[in-house]
C-alpha cells in the first residue's frame, strides 16, 4: 500500500536569513564573523557584559521590512523588539532580543512552481521579524567551548503556515526563496556558511482524519543544506507514520539531523508550550514608522526574480533559457548589460531567435560563451558570434565549380530531377567554406550552375 | 587646610590646589570610612590630579561613584558577591563624561546588592550607618554616596535610582539628591536593574551642586536608546531666574507621614509662600498605586536582567544571590510568565500610563509639586526585618515620579527628635529639571540646613 494514500504530511517551516548588515543588530560592532578567530569579534554588548545597552541597527530593520514586503507581507507600523528569555551557555544575556507579537510584517505569501505537480503554489508566510544571532557551541571532547563572534548578529526569521505537504516542495521553496534573497541583496543566503538556516516543523495525519493539524510537531534542526533538508523531512515523515501506525503518537520535542546517518535524533522534549517569558524590551523604545519612512523602503525594492523572468520572457527569450538566466542576479545583471551595449553598438548581427535577446540568452544559458570573462570580452565574443561573414565571391567560385567536379553522382541525380540532391551539394560547400557563406546564396549559383551547363 | 562643608562649587571658585583637595579627600575617607562603611573601594595609589584635569571644568576635584556603575580601572560589584572581582573593560557614559569633565574618581560605594533595596542593609559588603547615628541606616540603595557626601567624605557623589535610591538615602542622610527625567542622563554601563526605571544622578551638599553636575551628566548618548535627545539647559545658570511657581500640594501625599517629617513640611510651605510662590491644593493618584505597579514591573525586569549572572561567566554561581535578589527574580519570573503576563504585567504598564497621565494632567495647573520625600526618617539598623516590604513602604512617596519618568529632587529641611535628617522633595514636569532645580535652591536658601555639624563628627 502506497503510504502517501494513507497519511499525509503537514510541515511548516522557520527560515533564518543572516543580514548581511556592516555592523550587529544593537551595537557597532563588526557583523563580520565567519571564519574569525573565535571571540575576536565581540564587543560588550555581544557578550551581554553588565551596563551594555542594545542600540538598534537601521539599515537591518530596513532589510528586515524590505524582505517582508517583497514576500507580499503586511508592515506593523507601530512594532517593538521583545526579551525572550531561556538560560543556554551561547546565549550571554540569558535572553534573545526578539520580536514577539508585534513583528515588522505579518501575512504574505510566496509562490513557486511545484516540482511535484507542475503548476503554481502559494505558500502562506506567517511573519517575518528580526532578532539577534547567539554565539556558537563548539563541542571539543568532554570540553564546550563558545565561540561569541556570531553574537548579535541580525537574522530575519520567516515562518511559514504549515501549507508543505512534501519535502520537495520545501526543497523548491528554499532554493526559489534563496534566490528571491540574493535578489534583495541582504544575504548571502548561504546554508552551507549558516547564513540561511532551515527548522521544519512536521507532523503527520491521516488522510481520514477530520483535524487539519495533529496535535503534536516535531521541530528539526542542524539542516544546513537543501538536500539534507529533503532527506530529514523525509526521514521524519517516515519515522512518524511508523508511530502512529504502530498506535502511537509522536513526542512533541526538537530533533537534530545526523547528516552521516541521515537520521533524526531526539535534543529536547517540549513538553507542553515553553515559558519564554516575553516582554517588551525596555531598553527599546516601540517603532511608530512613518511615510517617509516606508517609503525608503519601497524605494530600496529592487526588481524581483520572478518579475525578472516574466520581462525575459517578454523580451522573447524562452521560457527555460530566461529562468535559467534569473536564477543568479549577477548573471542576469550581466546578461543585461551586455544586452544595453550590443544593441547601442553600430554592429549589424543576425539571429536564429524570435528576438536578438532570445539569441543572447541562449547563448548564455548553453554556454557558448562563457561570461564569466570580463563583459567587454564576453560581448565582443557575442559580437563576433552573431555577425554574418564576409564571402570571399573569388573562391566561392572556384569551391562550387570543384564540389560539382568531385561529386558527380549528386550532379546527375539533381540532373535527373531529383532536386533534393543539391542539400548535400551545398553543404559540401559550406563546409569547405568553413561556414564563411550564406546558404541561401550558395543554393541559387549552384541551381545557375547545373543548369546552365 | 579644612574643606569640610565647602561644596564643590565654592571648591571650583576657590581655586585651590587640586592635590591638596585630593589628598584632602582621600585622607579623610582612608580616617572615617571604617565608621560608615561609605565606600567599597577607594583607589589605593592616592589619586593624583592629572595633568589634563586641572583647570578643567571640575579641576580633579574627588567624586564618588555608586559601585553600580562601570570604571574602567577601578572594580565594580553593585555590591555583590556575584561581581566580587568583576572588571568592567569599558566605562559608563557617566563615568567618561566625569572624567572627561576634570573629576577624579576617589572610589566607589557601597549599595544594596544589585541596588535591590531602600537601606544598603542588603549590600554583600556590609552596612552602610548613617553619619548623623551610626546605628541608623543611611538609607538605600544609593546609601554609601548618600553618606560619604553627609560625613564630608567627598564633595559630591553620583547615584542611581530606580524608583526613590537617590532621594531616600539622600533624604536620610541630609544631602542633596535628583533623580532627572528617565532617559536625560545615560544609563549606558550602569548595571541594570528595573531598565524602564533606572536613572542616576548627584547627591550632593547644595541644589547648585547638583545643577552643575546634572549638566555634565545629561544628554543623548549613542549607546542608550532611551536617552532624550533634548538640549541641555543651563541648570546652574537658571537657578538665579528667581522664578516664582505655583507649587501643587496633594493630600494622598501625607497619609502616614510622621509627625516630625509634617513639621517641615509645614514650615517648608510657609517659607515657599514667603518666597512668593503660589500653593495650590491637588489631588493625585494615591501613591500607593505606585507601589504595585513598581513591584510588578521591576520585578519583572529585575528577573530578566539578572539572568545573565548564571555562573558561567562572572566566577561565583547563582547562590550567591542574596534573599532580596532571589525574592525578587521569582516575583518576577512569575510574573512574566504564560498566563500571568496579562494579568500582572501588562495591567502594571497599563496602571504606569495612569501614574503618568495624572501627572500630566496635574502640571496643567501647577508648575510643580511639592511632597515630603519619606514618610519617616532613617530606621535603625535591623528594623527591616520587621516590615514585609520594607523598600516599598518607605520609598512610597518617591515611587510615582519614578513610574512616571519625571524629574524629582529632595533636600534636606530640619532634623527630628531623634536628631535624624528630614527631607522634602520637589516633583516636576518630563525634562522639568530647570524648575524643580529652582525651587529647590530658593527653599534652600531659607532653610539654611547646617551641613557642618555631622561633618564635625568625623575629624
Amino acid at each position: 500500500m502506497n503510504n502517501q494514500k494513507e497519511f499525509i504530511p503537514v510541515i511548516g517551516l522557520e527560515i533564518h536569513v543572516q543580514l548581511a548588515t556592516k555592523t550587529k543588530l544593537f551595537d557597532r560592532g563588526s557583523a563580520d564573523w565567519f571564519g574569525k578567530k573565535p571571540n575576536t569579534v565581540v564587543g560588550p554588548l555581544a557578550l551581554g557584559l553588565p551596563g551594555t545597552l542594545p542600540v538598534p541597527n537601521k539599515k537591518a530593520i530596513q532589510w528586515a521590512m524590505l524582505l517582508g514586503k517583497s514576500l507580499n507581507c503586511k508592515i506593523n507600523k507601530i512594532s517593538k523588539f521583545d526579551r525572550k528569555h531561556y538560560f543556554y551557555p551561547d546565549l550571554p544575556k540569558a535572553y534573545q532580543i526578539s520580536q514577539y507579537d508585534q513583528p515588522f510584517s505579518y501575512d504574505g505569501y510566496f509562490e513557486f512552481i511545484s516540482p511535484v505537480t507542475g503548476t503554481k503554489k502559494n505558500i502562506t508566510i506567517t511573519r517575518v521579524h528580526l532578532e539577534e544571532d547567539t554565539g556558537k557551541l563548539i563541542h571539543q571532547g568532554n570540553e564546550t567551548l563558545i565561540d561569541f563572534n556570531r553574537s548579535g548578529v541580525p537574522l530575519a526569521e520567516i515562518v511559514t503556515e504549515p501549507d508543505f505537504d512534501n519535502s520537495d516542495d520545501v526543497k523548491r521553496f528554499l532554493e526559489e526563496l534563496q534566490v528571491h534573497v540574493r535578489y534583495l541583496g541582504i544575504s548571502d543566503a548561504d546554508m552551507e556558511k549558516g547564513s540561511m538556516r532551515l527548522e521544519p516543523n512536521i507532523s503527520v495525519r491521516h488522510r481520514k482524519s477530520e483535524q487539519k493539524l495533529p496535535n503534536y510537531k516535531v521541530e528539526i534542526k542542524n539542516i544546513n543544506s537543501f538536500r539534507y533538508a529533503k532527506q530529514a523531512i523525509e526521514f521524519e515523515i517516515k519515522r512518524q507514520e511508523h508511530l502512529i501506525r504502530s498506535g502511537e503518537t509522536p513526542v512533541q520535542e526538537t530533533r537534530g539531523y545526523d547528516e552521516f546517518k541521515g537520521v533524526t535524533f531526539s535534543q529536547r522534549r517540549k513538553e507542553g508550550a515553553e515559558d519564554y517569558r516575553y516582554f517588551p524590551e525596555p531598553d527599546i523604545p516601540p517603532f511608530i514608522f512613518d511615510d517617509d519612512f516606508l517609503k525608503v523602503i519601497d524605494d530600496m525594492m529592487p526588481e524581483l526574480p520572478h518579475e525578472r523572468l516574466a520581462r525575459f520572457i517578454a523580451q522573447g527569450i524562452k521560457p527555460g533559457d530566461a529562468y535559467v538566466l534569473t536564477r543568479s542576479k549577477s548573471i542576469s545583471d550581466t546578461y543585461e548589460l551586455i544586452i544595453k551595449e550590443i544593441k547601442s553598438s553600430v554592429e549589424k548581427l543576425t539571429h536564429k531567435s524570435k528576438t536578438l535577446e532570445g539569441e543572447i540568452a541562449k547563448l548564455i544559458v548553453n554556454k557558448k560563451v562563457s561570461i564569466e570573462k570580463d563583459t567587454r570580452s564576453v560581448i565582443k565574443e557575442i559580437i563576433q558570434q552573431l555577425t554574418p561573414q564576409e564571402t570571399n565571391e573569388e573562391e566561392l567560385i572556384q569551391v562550387i565549380e570543384s564540389v560539382i567536379e568531385t561529386n558527380q553522382k549528386p550532379v546527375q541525380d539533381f540532373k535527373n530531377g531529383k532536386e533534393n540532391s543539391i542539400t548535400f551539394l551545398i553543404g559540401q560547400v559550406m563546409k569547405t567554406m568553413k561556414g564563411k557563406a550564406d546558404p541561401v546564396g550558395v543554393r541559387k549559383s549552384l541551381e545557375k550552375k547545373l543548369t546552365d551547363t | 587646610m579644612d574643606f569640610r562643608g565647602i561644596s564643590l562649587t565654592e571648591l571650583l571658585v576657590q581655586k585651590n590646589n587640586p592635590q591638596d583637595v585630593i589628598n584632602y579627600f582621600y585622607n579623610r575617607t582612608k580616617r572615617h570610612n571604617d565608621a560608615i562603611n561609605a565606600y567599597l573601594y577607594v583607589d589605593e595609589s592616592e589619586p593624583i590630579a592629572k595633568k589634563n584635569r586641572v583647570s578643567s571644568l571640575l579641576n580633579a576635584i574627588p567624586l564618588a561613584l555608586k559601585d553600580n556603575i562601570l570604571t574602567k580601572h577601578q572594580p565594580t560589584t553593585a555590591a555583590s558577591q556575584i561581581l566580587s572581582n568583576f572588571m568592567s573593560p569599558y566605562a559608563a557614559t557617566i563615568t567618561h563624561k566625569l572624567t572627561q569633565a576634570g573629576a577624579t574618581i576617589l572610589g566607589k560605594t557601597n549599595m544594596d546588592a544589585w541596588a535591590h533595596g531602600s537601606s544598603t542593609e542588603t549590600s554583600d559588603f556590609g552596612i552602610t550607618t548613617n553619619p548623623y547615628n551610626v546605628a541608623f541606616v543611611a538609607g538605600g540603595s544609593s546609601g554609601g554616596s548618600a553618606a560619604a557626601v553627609a560625613a564630608g567624605l567627598v564633595p559630591a557623589a553620583i547615584g542611581t535610582e530606580t524608583a526613590g535610591s537617590i532621594r531616600g538615602p539622600a533624604s536620610w542622610s541630609g544631602v542633596v539628591g535628583l533623580k532627572p527625567t528617565y532617559g536625560r542622563v545615560s544609563r549606558y554601563g550602569i548595571i541594570a536593574m528595573g531598565s524602564s526605571w533606572d536613572c542616576p544622578g548627584p547627591i550632593t551638599q547644595t541644589v547648585e551642586d547638583a545643577a552643575l553636575l546634572l549638566e555634565i551628566l545629561a544628554g543623548v548618548d549613542r549607546y542608550d536608546a532611551t536617552s532624550i535627545n533634548a538640549p541641555v539647559e543651563r541648570y546652574k545658570k537658571q537657578l538665579e531666574e528667581n522664578k516664582k511657581f505655583t507649587i501643587g500640594v496633594a493630600d494622598e501625599y501625607f497619609d502616614g507621614v510622621d509627625k516630625d517629617v509634617m513639621k517641615s513640611v509645614d514650615s517648608s510651605l510657609s517659607r515657599l509662600t514667603k518666597l512668593g510662590h503660589r500653593i495650590k491644593k491637588i489631588h493625585l493618584m494615591h501613591p500607593k498605586y505606585a507601589i504595585s505597579v513598581y513591584m510588578l514591573l521591576q520585578r519583572s525586569e529585575v528577573s530578566s536582567n539578572l539572568g545573565r549572572y548564571d555562573g558561567i561567566r562572572y566566577g561565583k554561581n547563582r547562590s550567591y544571590f542574596g534573599q532580596e535578589a532571589q525574592r525578587r527574580i521569582m516575583l518576577g519570573s512569575y510574573a512574566l510568565s504564560t498566563g500571568y503576563y496579562d494579568k500582572y504585567y501588562k495591567k502594571a504598564q497599563k496602571v504606569r500610563y495612569i501614574i503618568r497621565e495624572d501627572f500630566e494632567k496635574v502640571f496643567q495647573d501647577v508648575d510643580i509639586i511639592f511632597a515630603p520625600t519619606m514618610p519617616i526618617t532613617a530606621t535603625r539598623i535591623g528594623d527591616i526585618s520587621s516590615f514585609s516590604f520594607y523598600g516599598e513602604q518607605m520609598d512610597v512617596l518617591a515611587e510615582p515620579a519614578a513610574a512616571a519618568g519625571i524629574p524629582a529632587i529632595t533636600i534636606p529641611a530640619g532634623i527630628d527628635h531623634k536628631g535624624l535628617p528630614i527631607g522634602v522633595q520637589f516633583m516636576g514636569p518630563y525634562l522639568g529639571e530647570s524648575l524643580i532645580l529652582q525651587a529647590a535652591y530658593q527653599l534652600e536658601k531659607e532653610i539654611q540646613f547646617d551641613r557642618l555639624s555631622v561633618m564635625k563628627k568625623y575629624e
